[in-house]
C-alpha cells in the first residue's frame, strides 16, 4: 500500500511540477514559484509570459526553473527553499501568500535575491513588486458608463480584499465622471478560480438586467457568457479577446515581462537591490488590451484618459474621495489618497449601493 | 425571458454535472465500493472530452472521450482496490491527485483554445411554448440525459434481478459470495460505470458549460457529488432532488447578491455541506425509520476465499 501511495504521489508531483533546465555552470539560475497552473490563462499565465520573455531576451545567459501549483503556506516554503538550495540566485515568488515563507528562506540564503509579488514585507535580499491595476479599472469604468444603456455595471468579485475593493471604487469613480447616476451590482463568488461559478455569476447578472460585465476573477468564463448573451465585458489579467471577439471592450493585462528582464539583468551585473516596485500604466506593468467593439468617441475618451493617467496628470483617487456616508475620506497624500490608503482600502465610495461583506 | 425562467434554466445547467457524477458514484457505492476519486475522474473527463471535441470538431466524440477517460481512471482504481485489495479511501484520494496532475499535463496544449458548445435542443412548437418550452424542451441533450440516466439507474436497482444482486453485493459481500455471485466482477462493473458517469459529468463542463479547458476547472465538483450521494442517502430519487437543491442554492445566492439582499454569500456557499451534515445526523439518529440505503459493506475490502 505504502509503495503504491508513494508511487502515485511521485507521479502526481512529477505532473504538477513542470521544470525546465539546460546545462552550463556560469549561467544565472532563475527560479519562479507559481500559485496556479501555467495554463490558467490568467494570473499565473502572465507570470509565465514574463519568464518566457526573460528566456527570449537573455537567451543562454540564464537558466530558468518554475514550480507550478504550489500551495500558499508551508508547502511554498519547501518549494522556495528547494530552488534556493539548487543554486537559483534570483527567485520570483508570485503570490501574496508566499510572503512569510519567502522571508524565512531569504534569511537562510542571504546571497540569493528574492522578488515577491503583491506583498508588503521586504528585507536586504527580498524586494516586492505589484501592479497598479486600479488605474485600468478607472478607464474601464468610463467606458462602461459610456457603453451601458441601462446604466448598470455587473461586477464579479473574488474576495473582498483591498485590491478588489479598490478596483470597484476606481471603476465607480471613473464611471461617475461620465454618468453620476451609474449603478453597480456586485456578486462575490468567494473564489479566484472556478470557471463554472464565474459563468453562473455572469448569467445571474445578465438575467438581472446588466448589460456590461466586469470581473476580478481569473478565468475567461464570464467573457464567454457575455459573448453568447450579446453584451459587453472586460477581460482580466490577460487579453481575453479570443473568448469574446464581439464582447471584449478592453482588458487589464498584467505585464510583468519588462520588470522580470530588468531584474534579471541587474542580478547578472551584480547590481540588484531590494526595493518596492508598484507600477502602473506609466511603466507598462499594467497595460490595456486594444479598445475594441466601441464607437470612436468612446475609444478616444479611453485613449485620452489612459494618456492622462500615464503622464501623471490624472490620479484615480484624487481628493476628495467621498465615502458611502457622503463624507470625504481623509486625504493623506496631499492631492490624492496615498499608497498606503489605497493598499488598505476596505470601504466603498459613494454611489455603491451595497456593503462590503463582513462589515 | 422572465427572471424565474432564467433562474430555473441556470439551475438545470449548473446541476447537471453534479447529477451525472453523483449518479455514477451512487451505483459504485451501492455495490459496496467507496471511490473518492470522483474529482480526479471528472477533471480527466473534462481534459479528454475537450481534447476529443477540439481535434474532431464533434462534441459527441468529445463526450465519448470524456467517458473513456473516466472509465480508464476507474479501471486503475478497480485494479488497485479490487485486484490488489488496497484501501479504498487511500486509492481514491490518490486517484484524485493523479487526475488533477495528469489533466493539467493533457490540457497544457489547449490553453486559450475554444470550441463550439453542445447545441441546445430546439423542437418545433414545443420549444416555443411560453415558460415551460425552454425549460422542458430547450436545453442541451445532456441535461435531459442525466435525468434519464437516474431513472434508468432506479429501474435497474429496484426492478431488475441484476440490480438486486448488485445491492446484495454492497450490503453483504460474504453472503453474496456464498450464494455464488461473482462479487469482484460485479463491483468492477459498478466502478467502471461510476467512472464513465464521472467522466461524462466532467466533460459536460468544457463541452456544454464553459466551452474551454483550464486546469482545475472542475473546482471541487467531484467532492460535491460525493456529498450528494450521502445527502440522497443512496437513493436515486433523492439524488435528483438533492442535485437540483445544491444547484439552486448556488444560483440563488448569486442572484440574491445581485439583487442586493443582505445575505452573507459565504454562508450560502456553505449551505449544501451543512445540509449534508444534517442529513447524516438524521440518518444516524433515526436509523431505519426515515429510510437510508447506506450499503452495509461500503468501503470494506473483500478478498474471496478460493
Amino acid at each position: 500500500m505504502r509503495k503504491i501511495l508513494i508511487a502515485a504521489t511521485t507521479a502526481a508531483l512529477t505532473f504538477a511540477a513542470g521544470s525546465l533546465s539546460a546545462g552550463a555552470a556560469e549561467k544565472l539560475k532563475i527560479g519562479l514559484v507559481y500559485l496556479g497552473p501555467v495554463g490558467d490563462f490568467g494570473w499565473t499565465y502572465q507570470h509565465e509570459v514574463g519568464r518566457r520573455e526573460m528566456v527570449k531576451v537573455l537567451g543562454d545567459k540564464i537558466e530558468t526553473t518554475y514550480l507550478e501549483n504550489v500551495n500558499e503556506g508551508p508547502d511554498s516554503e519547501r518549494a522556495i527553499e528547494q530552488l534556493a538550495r539548487t543554486g537559483h540566485k534570483l527567485i520570483f515568488t508570485t503570490s501574496f501568500g508566499y510572503m512569510d515563507p519567502t522571508l524565512k528562506v531569504a534569511k537562510k540564503f542571504p546571497k540569493t535575491f528574492f522578488e515577491h509579488s503583491t506583498g508588503f514585507k521586504r528585507a536586504e535580499n527580498v524586494g516586492t513588486y505589484s501592479g497598479r491595476f486600479y488605474e485600468g479599472r478607472y478607464i474601464q469604468g468610463q467606458i462602461a458608463a459610456k457603453m451601458s444603456k441601462k446604466g448598470v455595471i455587473g461586477y464579479i468579485g473574488s474576495f473582498p480584499i483591498p485590491e478588489v475593493i479598490s478596483g470597484i471604487n476606481a471603476t465607480m469613480i471613473g464611471a461617475q465622471s461620465i454618468n453620476p447616476d451609474i449603478k453597480v451590482k456586485i456578486i462575490w463568488v468567494n473564489t479566484w478560480f472556478d470557471p463554472g461559478k464565474e459563468a453562473d455569476a455572469a448569467k445571474a447578472l445578465v438575467d438581472q438586467g446588466v448589460d456590461i460585465i466586469m470581473q476580478h476573477t481569473d478565468s475567461p468564463a464570464a467573457m464567454q457568457i457575455a459573448e453568447s448573451r450579446g453584451i459587453y465585458a472586460f477581460g482580466q489579467d490577460s487579453d481575453m479577446i479570443k473568448f469574446g471577439p464581439k464582447a471584449q471592450l478592453t482588458a487589464i493585462v498584467n505585464n510583468w515581462a519588462p520588470y522580470y528582464v530588468q531584474q534579471a539583468k541587474l542580478a547578472m551585473d551584480g547590481k540588484w537591490k531590494s526595493g518596492d516596485t508598484w507600477q502602473g500604466l506609466k511603466d507598462k506593468m499594467v497595460m490595456m488590451a486594444p479598445y475594441t467593439n466601441m464607437p470612436d468617441d468612446v475609444k478616444k475618451l479611453a485613449t485620452e484618459t489612459e494618456a492622462a493617467i500615464t503622464s501623471g496628470k490624472l490620479h484615480v483617487f484624487k481628493c476628495p474621495v467621498v465615502g458611502q456616508d457622503g463624507k470625504p475620506i481623509e486625504c493623506k497624500g496631499g492631492q490624492n489618497l496615498d499608497d498606503g490608503q489605497i493598499l488598505s482600502m476596505n470601504y466603498y465610495v459613494k454611489g455603491v449601493d451595497d456593503k462590503v461583506p463582513g462589515k | 425571458m422572465g427572471l424565474l425562467e432564467a433562474i430555473i434554466l441556470a439551475v438545470l445547467a449548473a446541476s447537471t454535472p453534479l447529477l451525472l457524477a453523483a449518479a455514477g458514484e451512487l451505483v459504485t457505492e451501492r455495490a459496496g465500493v467507496l471511490n473518492l476519486g470522483v474529482e480526479g475522474m471528472m477533471i480527466m473527463g473534462a481534459a479528454c472530452g475537450f481534447a476529443g471535441a477540439y481535434f474532431t470538431g464533434s462534441t459527441i466524440v468529445g463526450a465519448v472521450c470524456g467517458i473513456l477517460a473516466g472509465v480508464g481512471m476507474s479501471a486503475v482504481f478497480a485494479w488497485l482496490t479490487l485486484g490488489l485489495a488496497v484501501n479504498q479511501v487511500a486509492a481514491g484520494l490518490a486517484l484524485t491527485i493523479l487526475g488533477v496532475g495528469m489533466s493539467g499535463l493533457i490540457g497544457a496544449g489547449f490553453v486559450g483554445e475554444r470550441i463550439t458548445a453542445v447545441p441546445q435542443l430546439w423542437l418545433p412548437v414545443l420549444t416555443d411554448l411560453p415558460f415551460v418550452g425552454r425549460i422542458l424542451f430547450g436545453q442541451n441533450a445532456l441535461v435531459y440525459g442525466s435525468i434519464a440516466l437516474v431513472i434508468g439507474i432506479w429501474y435497474f436497482l429496484y426492478r431488475t434481478r441484476a440490480g438486486l444482486v448488485l445491492r446484495a453485493v454492497g450490503d453483504n459481500h460474504a453472503s453474496a459470495h456464498a450464494l455464488g455471485y461473482p462479487v469482484l466482477t460485479i463491483r468492477t462493473f459498478a466502478v467502471l460505470f461510476g467512472g464513465a458517469c464521472a467522466g461524462l459529468g466532467g466533460a459536460y463542463l468544457p463541452l456544454a458549460y464553459t466551452p474551454f479547458f483550464i486546469s482545475g476547472m472542475t473546482a471541487g465538483r467531484g467532492w460535491i457529488a460525493l456529498a450528494l450521494v450521502v445527502f440522497a442517502s443512496w437513493m436515486p430519487g433523492r439524488l435528483v432532488a438533492g442535485a437540483y437543491l445544491f444547484g439552486a442554492v448556488t444560483i440563488l445566492q448569486l442572484h440574491a447578491q445581485g439583487a442586493g439582499f443582505g445575505i452573507p454569500s459565504q454562508l450560502m456557499t456553505a449551505l449544501p455541506y451543512l445540509a449534508t451534515i444534517l442529513v447524516l445526523i438524521v440518518i444516524s439518529r433515526t436509523r431505519g425509520t426515515i429510510g437510508s440505503a447506506a450499503p452495509a459493506s461500503l468501503g470494506l475490502v473483500f478478498v474471496p476465499d478460493r
